[in-house]
């Protein structure tokens, strides 16, 4: 569903993306998605649904994963924000990039970046979670190829590790 | 020779960093300097004549490329195997999601009210919805009979088998549409240029599929037709035959406009439009002696393919070959028919027809098991197929598959017996029943018949100037692992490190056509292709003198960038050659229907909670004989996935049509198994091996679609001792049926002993 523009002028907004400040003017009412997409050029958060339900546009607001397809880029005015591109350090992968690649967590790999978005949400609450709040966790994140059990190693593995508090 | 096995493990994925840090590159990622966007209006009826076309005036017609069915320069069809499908419809109307213009416009945000700006006026025609409506033919919609094919499989004298059976079992089961429900939706780009011609970027599985159809469409010739597979976002099947019609559309406004254009459905565009699994309904009457043994049966086996042919004579061909499951038939009679809907045309999904025709089979044994009295388990174990044994097209099963082990390994892993024997007490109180059921099956590999004949699929190896190769195969990657395995396969042969090969982007000027990346055949086919072409390079380097008998892989290296150094390249290639004990009977339907079947048996655990009857699956043990696993963490990633959505397709995913139209186009309401929805998925596998296949591999891909539905619905039974012959089973179909109890009349079926 994409937002049409709507007729409220365009405005400038800034906010931190990835550990650095964007200033950008936009329509308020655009979708936080096709910002990131179009404008900053970070593709990594996809569109699956349009409506919430997929979770493959997941990515962290102030530390708060959120479906961006839904959040209006003018609620992102001041906030911090982090997509996929902004996990690994340099060409060190992230512990939950490592463990989605090892235990086969990422197969067509369109619902990647949001599922490590939202597993990273989730170790960053829990850092070492049950099976059950593996589940729970992900629950906002649709993935098709993988029944999921690959995944949820993959999360369990990053907590494992412990390195799961060095993200957001 | 390095001797260290490369295939067997679990090396990285090939495209697996791209993927995890959100680097790979999907077709909507890609935007092309003065690019349009691209829309479609389609038909609102399900069959009608066109009328006036009005354009409402509140919108700027003249900022926008407008392309009609006049403007393709070509043939306007989608030439696929019948060419009876327009790529823009102009005159009649055949389902409720036809295309009939198209719109482009710099800003994509002003197309929707574009689209719905267009008014179409029709003569409305009476369409045909279900099977039934189809069958009784009051209306022809499609040819003269309103089918589509027909097929006819049979073995021995069936007719004079009824008088010698102790039981006659019949049953009629059914299947819904199912939804493939990749995460990406479909998309194209295309560029037109007059010298070059036409290229696309696309999401896609079949790069010469659409190739075809873009030479058709626009009268060109195959060297102006370039097609780009983009990172694909899972497909599933679904992206096999449609997106030859995104790319002939985006193809059109290229054309037409001189600029590139984008088209990228929606989600609801998506669901509503493109192709799912086809509907069936399967007949079985079939008789039984008193102990248990098949004797004989007929088979009728019928999908609705909707309102163009596409792929539905294959679909059909595979379900009509997969319908009599891993059993002996001494005799067996199969009708299957494919027939005319007023519904957007079905197509590919996983399994491709066997999961409806399996969903029938092994419901079906459950029933007899009933009838004779014997466990579900012993039933199966007595009219097993044995090597020696022949299929029901009188193919001789050569490879030495011992499916009562198999099963009883399955029964064992499950805790069959000891959870049937807890279950049957906790079910005598309490607001849960539980059950297990049992599904035992057959998936063949690669193309059908004479279908890997006709395609004779060439791949290639090249040597690079690094010294490394590159594996040429127009073959996709869209989740499964083709890079991954094809590059093991070409590593193992040669003796290289995993990161030695490389695999090119399947692009049609540069790589050869390795057909389509459907049937489960890449592993098998595909793969014992790459491992000839890579045998070919080593052939080359060690007849020249520059490679010995044993080499390291760094000497390989030395010896291949010398050798481009002086030759300029290093390529080898191999074609498909059939199997000399191949035979197939393409008018008989006789013969060698697949070089080589995977086997499983899977066990499913249910509960059913009688206060809102939902079905839980509570455990699933997967086993399966699929050769030898290459990859397998991308082995049980596959088998996991399918069980996934063979689970979706038993009990979650139910397409609400009206009037030919999908009304729950959205994934707030087709509902898909979440994270918190699956069981554990126990994956196991036997690993006999397949001369025909790299490295003794066989196809993987389709077979765990096919066991999930009737495993759970056996399970449902077992636990509540109620029959539910068609899915998806939801739970409202299960309080329907638990409140009208009087459905143990049973009318439809025939159990008399003789």
């Amino acid at each position: 569903m994409s937002n049409s523009p709507g007729s409220c002028a365009k405005s400038e907004m800034s906010f931190t993306v990835n550990g650095e400040r964007k200033t950008l003017v936009a329509f308020p009412m655009e979708r936080l998605l096709d910002v990131l997409r179009q404008q900053l050029g970070l593709t990594g958060a996809k569109e699956g649904c349009g409506e919430g339900e997929c979770g493959s546009c997941s990515v962290l607001m102030d530390g708060v994963l959120v479906n961006s397809c839904l959040v209006p880029v003018l609620q992102a005015q001041g906030t911090s924000i982090v997509t996929i591109e902004g996990l690994a350090a340099g060409r060190q992968l992230h512990a939950l990039q490592e463990a989605f690649l090892e235990c086969g967590g990422a197969q067509c790999g369109i619902c990647t970046p949001g599922m490590i978005l939202a597993a990273c949400h989730l170790l960053s609450k829990k850092p070492e979670p049950t099976l059950e709040e593996i589940q729970e966790g992900l629950s906002g994140n649709l993935c098709r190829c993988t029944g999921y059990l690959q995944i949820f190693e993959a999360v369990a593995r990053a907590a494992h590790y412990g390195m799961a508090q060095s993200s957001s | 020779m390095n001797h260290e096995r490369i295939v067997g493990t679990s090396v990285p994925r090939k495209e697996g960093r791209e993927k995890v840090t959100g680097r790979a590159r999907y077709v909507d990622d890609m935007i092309l300097p003065d690019m349009l966007y691209g829309a479609t209006v389609r038909s609102q009826i399900p069959r009608g004549r066109i009328g006036k076309i009005t354009f409402d005036s509140s919108i700027a017609w003249n900022e926008f490329v407008i392309v009609s069915a006049k403007d393709i320069p070509g043939k306007n069809c989608i030439a696929l195997i019948g060419d009876d499908q327009p790529c823009l419809t102009s005159e009649f109307v055949n389902h409720p999601e036809e295309p009939i213009l198209l719109l482009a416009h710099p800003d994509r945000h002003m197309l929707r009210k574009a689209v719905e700006a267009v008014s179409i006026e029709y003569e409305p025609l009476p369409a045909v919805f279900t099977i039934e409506e189809s069958e009784r033919g009051s209306q022809v919609i499609w040819g003269a009979d309103n089918t589509f094919k027909t097929y006819r499989i049979e073995k021995g004298d069936v007719d004079a088998v009824w008088a010698t059976a102790d039981y006659i079992v019949a049953g009629e089961y059914s299947t819904g549409a199912q939804e493939q429900l990749y995460i990406e939706n479909n998309g194209m780009i295309a560029a037109f240029d007059a010298e070059q011609g036409i290229t696309v970027w696309g999401s896609l599985q079949c790069p010469y599929y659409v190739h075809k159809a873009l030479m058709t469409l626009c009268s060109l010739p195959a060297e102006r037709v370039r097609v780009v597979q983009m990172e694909t976002g899972g497909a599933f099947g679904g992206k096999e035959d449609y997106p030859s019609i995104i790319a002939g559309h985006a193809a059109l406004l290229a054309i037409k406009s001189g600029r590139p254009v984008k088209i990228v459905y929606d989600r609801a565009e998506d669901m509503a439009a493109t192709t799912k699994r086809h509907p069936s309904r399967t007949r079985h009457r079939t008789a039984v002696s008193k102990d248990g043994k098949i004797l004989g049966g007929e088979i009728e086996f019928t999908i609705d393919g909707g309102a163009y042919a596409t792929l539905s004579s294959v679909v059909l061909s595979r379900g009509a070959i997969h319908a009599g499951g891993p059993y002996y038939w001494p005799n067996v009679r199969i009708r299957a028919k494919a027939v005319a809907t007023n519904m957007p045309p079905h197509g590919a999904f996983r399994g491709f027809g066997a999961p409806q025709s399996v969903f029938a089979m092994e419901r079906h044994m459950d029933r007899i098991a009933q009838v004779v009295g014997l466990s579900p388990i012993e039933l199966r174990r007595r009219n097993f197929l044995e090597p020696g044994e022949t299929t029901t097209t009188e193919q001789t099963v050569r490879e030495p598959i011992d499916l009562g082990k198999l099963l009883d390994r399955a029964v064992s892993l499950s805790d069959y017996h000891s959870k049937k024997e807890r279950f049957w007490i906790e079910n005598q109180s309490g607001t849960t029943r539980k059950g297990m059921g049992i599904a035992a099956f057959l998936h063949g590999a690669g193309f059908t018949g004479s279908g890997e004949r006709y395609l004779s699929s060439v791949v290639g190896v090249e040597g690079c100037a690094d010294g490394g190769v590159c594996v040429l195969v127009s073959s996709t990657e869209f989740g499964q692992g083709t890079k991954t395995v094809l590059c093991q396969i070409a590593a193992e042969a040669l003796g290289l490190r995993y990161e030695d090969v490389t695999i090119a982007q399947p692009d049609t000027t540069q790589v050869p056509n390795s057909g389509p990346t459907v049937a489960s055949r890449t592993v098998m086919v595909v793969g014992k292709l790459v491992e000839s072409a890579a045998r070919g390079i080593r052939q080359t380097l060690t007849s020249a003198g520059t490679l010995g008998e044993s080499y390291s892989a760094d000497e390989f290296r030395a010896a291949c960038r010398s050798h481009i150094a002086a030759h300029g390249q290093l390529r080898s290639w191999a074609q498909y050659e059939p199997p000399p004990d191949i035979f197939w009977d393409d008018q008989n339907y006789r013969g060698e229907a697949y070089a080589a079947y995977s086997w499983a048996v899977y066990v499913a655990e249910v509960a059913i909670d009688l206060t809102t009857y939902s079905v839980s699956v509570n455990d699933f043990v997967a086993l399966q004989e699929v050769g030898k696993v290459l990859h397998p963490v991308l082995a049980i990633g596959q088998i996991a996935g399918g069980v996934a959505q063979g689970i979706g397709f038993a009990l979650f995913e139910r397409v609400i049509w009206q009037k030919g139209r999908m009304q729950n186009s959205q994934m707030t309401n087709y509902i898909m198994p979440t994270s918190s929805d699956l069981p554990p998925i126990r994956v196991f596998f036997e690993e006999l091996g397949n001369v025909h296949g790299a490295f003794g591999a066989k196809g993987i891909g389709e077979l765990p679609m096919d066991g999930p539905a009737p495993a759970i619905l056996n399970a449902v039974e077992d636990a509540l001792g109620v029959r539910f012959d068609s899915i998806p089973l939801l739970p409202e179909d299960i309080l329907e049926a638990i409140t009208a109890r009087s459905l143990e009349s049973e009318s439809d079926v025939v159990g008399e002993v003789r």
